[in-house]
C-alpha cells in the first residue's frame, strides 16, 4: 500500500496500511512514545482502502478492513481517518485476537492491582477511566481489557483513548493539549478526539495486574451502588466478551475464576467528580 | 507480489525459515485472506519461526482445531435431526475429510455444513431439517424459486440456536451446468464413515472438488480448493480417477485440476494457455492480503455465470438481480 506504518499496542502488533498519508502521519505523532515494535512481524494487518474506484481521489472515502473485516461497513471520510485507522485495530482485535479472552471493558491499575469497568458504549466506562489515569491510577485501557488464561491477570492494551462528545471537555481541562489529539467532528459517534495515555501507562504497557474490583458503570443517573450476583456477572462478561465462544474451555475456566475472585458492583452517577469519589471509596472497601 | 509466496510455503514449508519481516507478514496476510493459515500453520510444523510467527500460527491452529470440532458437532446434528427418515447422507467438502481424518481437512477452514442427499428425499429432508431448529436465511422468493428450479442445491438453511449453515445438495453443479454429475452413482458409491454418514469414494471426492473449482463459481478461494484436490489426488488410482470423472462428464476439469494441482503444489506440471489464465486468476492476492488483477476477477466472475446459465436465461437473471439493487463487489 501507498503508505504503512507498524504499531505495537500491548501485546499485539499491528500493520497499518493506507492509501492515503494523513491517517498514517497523524497515528504516527499520536504514537510517537510507543515503543517501536521488536521484530516488524505484525499479529495483524488493517488496511484503509478507497471505498470505490475513484474514491482515493473524488470525495476520498476510506474502507477499513484487514485480515479480518466486515464487508458491510460503513465507509468513513478522509478526514476522519484517524478514527478510521483506530476502528481498524479495534476490529482485528475483536474478530482475531486469541491469546487472552478479551473483554469489552476498560481497566485501570493502583499498587498492582486492576480496577475493570465494563458497560455498553455511553456508560462513562472510557472517560471514568480516562479521568483516574490523570489522578494517579495507571491507564490500562480503554476499551480491552486482555484476561491472561493462565495467570488470571489483567494485561494492558493502552491504545489512545477515544473521547466523545461531552468527555472531550472534562479530558482537555486536565490532561495537557500535546496529549490531545485532532478534534473529529460529527463522526457517527458524535465528535471524538483522542487521548495519549500518559508515558508511564506506555512504558508499562507489558506489565498485567491481578483483578481485584470489577465495576458496571451507568453515567446520568443518581449515585447508586448495588451487588451483581455471580451469575449475572458471568453472563454480562460473555457478552462483553468478543472472543469467548472462540476460545472454548480455557476462556470458561478463566472467566468463571475471574467471577469467583473479583468483587463485583453496579454503580449510577451523575457526574464524572461523584463517579471518581465513589470509585475511589468501593476500592478502599472493597480491593 | 502475487500468492505464489503462499503457495510456495504450502509446498516446501521448510523454505519459510529463510523469510525476513516483510515476507512473513505478505505471506501471514495472504494465508489469512485465502483462508489457508491454519493449514499452512500445520504444514510449517514444529520448524524454527520467528517468536511473533510461531503465536500467529498457534492462534491458527487452535482456530482450526476449533473449526473442526464445530464441523463435526454440526454433521452429528445433522444425522441425528435426519436419523429417522432412513436416506443416506453423504457428507461432502470441509466435514467429509475433517470427519474421516483425510490430509485435506488438516488446518482447513470449514464454513458451512454441506451434505449430499437423493433428490427424491429432499423434500423430507427439508421438513426434517426444519422440525430440528434449521431455518431460511433468504427471504427473497426469486432466490428461493431460482435455488429450487435452477440450483444443485436448497437454499442455504441456518440454525435458529447454533447460528450454523447447512447446503443440502442433491447433486454436485447447479442443473443449468454444461457438465451433468451422476449423483446417484455418486451416493451408491459412498464410503460409510459412522452408522448414518458416509463420505464420497476417493475418485468422486477428486471429482466433486474439480467440479467445484472449474465449473462452477468464480474462482474465489481457489487457491484452498486447490489444495484440497492437491491432498485428495494423494494414493488415488489415476486410471480409476479418469474412468470415474468420464463417466461424470468432467475428465477435462479432473485433468486440469491435476495439471494446476501438480504446478503449484506438487511435482510440476505442464500447463496449457488457458491453465495459465487460471493460475493468474488464483494466484491475485498482494503482500497486504488485498485482491489485484481486477479486471481478470471480473472477467471470471461473468464467466461463473455464463457457466451457470444459457445466454437469455442469464440476462434475464441479471436483470432482476440488477433491479434488486445487486452490484458485483
Amino acid at each position: 500500500m501507498n503508505h504503512g506504518l507498524t504499531l505495537k499496542i500491548g501485546p499485539a502488533t499491528f500493520r497499518i496500511g493506507s492509501a492515503w498519508r494523513q491517517p498514517v502521519d497523524a497515528l504516527a505523532r499520536l504514537y510517537a512514545d510507543y515503543p517501536p515494535p521488536a521484530d516488524a512481524i505484525a499479529d495483524f494487518t488493517v488496511r484503509l482502502e478507497p471505498a470505490g474506484p475513484f474514491r482515493r481521489w473524488v470525495r476520498p472515502s476510506i474502507f477499513i478492513t484487514g485480515d479480518h473485516g466486515l464487508a458491510d461497513a460503513a465507509p468513513m471520510s478522509l478526514g476522519h481517518g484517524l478514527l478510521a485507522a483506530e476502528m481498524g485495530m479495534n476490529l482485528q482485535m475483536a474478530l482475531g485476537w486469541r491469546r487472552h479472552l478479551l473483554l469489552h471493558a476498560s481497566s485501570v491499575e493502583k499498587d498492582g492491582r486492576a480496577l475493570v469497568m465494563t458497560g455498553e458504549s455511553g456508560s462513562g466506562k472510557s472517560t471514568l477511566a480516562a479521568q483516574l489515569g490523570e489522578r494517579g491510577w495507571r491507564l490500562m485501557g480503554d476499551e480491552f481489557a486482555l484476561l491472561d488464561l493462565e495467570t488470571g491477570a489483567i494485561l494492558p492494551f493502552p491504545r489512545l483513548v477515544s473521547l466523545k462528545n461531552r468527555a472531550i471537555d472534562v479530558l482537555a481541562a486536565e490532561a495537557p493539549p500535546e496529549r490531545m489529539g485532532p478534534m473529529l467532528a460529527g463522526t457517527a459517534k458524535g465528535d471524538i478526539r483522542h487521548l495519549v495515555p500518559r508515558r508511564d501507562a506506555i512504558g508499562r504497557m507489558g506489565e498485567g495486574a491481578q483483578p481485584a474490583m470489577l465495576l458496571f458503570p451507568r453515567f446520568g443517573h443518581e449515585a447508586d451502588v448495588r451487588s451483581v450476583g455471580q451469575g449475572e456477572v458471568f453472563m454480562r462478561l460473555t457478552q462483553a466478551s468478543t472472543n469467548y465462544v472462540a476460545l472454548g474451555e480455557p476462556g470458561f475456566a478463566a472467566l468463571s475464576g475471574f467471577v469467583r475472585n473479583v468483587p463485583a458492583r453496579a454503580i449510577d452517577f451523575p457526574s464524572g467528580e461523584e463517579a471518581i469519589a465513589l470509585v475511589e471509596r468501593l476500592w478502599e472497601e472493597l480491593a | 507480489m502475487s500468492a505464489r509466496l503462499l503457495a510456495r510455503a504450502l509446498r516446501d514449508p521448510g523454505g519459510v525459515t529463510a523469510l525476513d519481516a516483510a515476507g512473513w507478514n505478505a505471506l501471514v496476510a495472504m494465508a489469512r485472506a485465502e483462508r489457508l493459515i491454519g493449514t499452512l500453520a500445520l504444514r510449517i510444523g514444529d520448524r524454527p519461526v520467528p517468536p511473533a510467527v510461531r503465536a500467529i500460527l498457534a492462534d491458527a491452529r487452535l482456530d482450526a482445531d476449533r473449526e473442526a470440532r464445530q464441523a463435526l458437532w454440526e454433521a452429528d446434528r445433522a444425522a441425528e435431526a435426519l436419523a429417522g427418515l432412513d436416506v443416506p447422507v453423504v457428507l461432502l467438502k470441509g466435514t467429509a475429510y475433517a470427519a474421516a481424518g483425510l490430509r485435506a481437512g488438516q488446518g482447513r477452514f470449514i464454513g458451512d455444513l454441506d451434505i449430499l442427499v437423493p433428490r427424491d428425499a429432499m423434500d423430507r429432508v427439508e421438513q426434517a431439517l426444519i422440525g430440528a431448529g434449521w431455518e431460511w436465511v433468504k427471504d427473497d422468493p426469486y432466490d428461493d424459486a431460482y435455488y429450487r428450479q435452477w440450483m444443485h442445491e436448497l437454499p442455504p438453511m441456518i440454525h435458529a440456536a447454533r447460528d450454523r449453515m447447512i447446503d443440502v445438495h442433491h447433486t454436485v453443479l447447479p442443473l443449468t451446468a454444461r457438465p451433468t454429475p451422476d449423483a446417484a452413482a455418486m451416493i451408491a458409491q459412498a464410503v460409510s464413515i459412522t452408522n448414518e454418514l458416509s463420505i464420497l469414494s476417493a475418485e468422486d471426492r477428486v471429482c466433486h472438488a474439480a467440479a467445484h473449482l472449474l465449473a462452477d463459481g468464480d474462482l474465489a478461494g481457489g487457491l484452498r480448493n486447490l489444495w484440497d484436490i492437491y491432498c485428495l489426488l494423494d494414493g488415488v488410482d489415476e486410471a480409476a480417477l479418469e474412468a470415474r470423472a468420464a463417466r461424470h462428464g468432467l475428465l477435462p476439469h479432473v485433468r486440469q485440476a491435476r495439471r494446476m494441482a501438480m504446478a503449484l503444489y506438487g511435482e510440476g506440471a505442464r500447463l496449457t494457455f488457458w491453465d495459465r489464465i487460471v493460475m493468474a486468476r488464483l494466484l491475485a492476492r498482494d503482500g497486504w492480503g488485498r485482491e489485484r488483477r481486477k479486471l481478470l476477477r471480473f472477467a471470471f466472475y461473468l464467466r461463473s455465470h455464463w457457466l451457470r446459465m444459457p445466454p437469455a436465461m442469464l440476462a434475464r437473471h441479471l436483470f432482476t438481480k440488477w433491479r434488486k439493487g445487486h452490484r458485483p463487489a
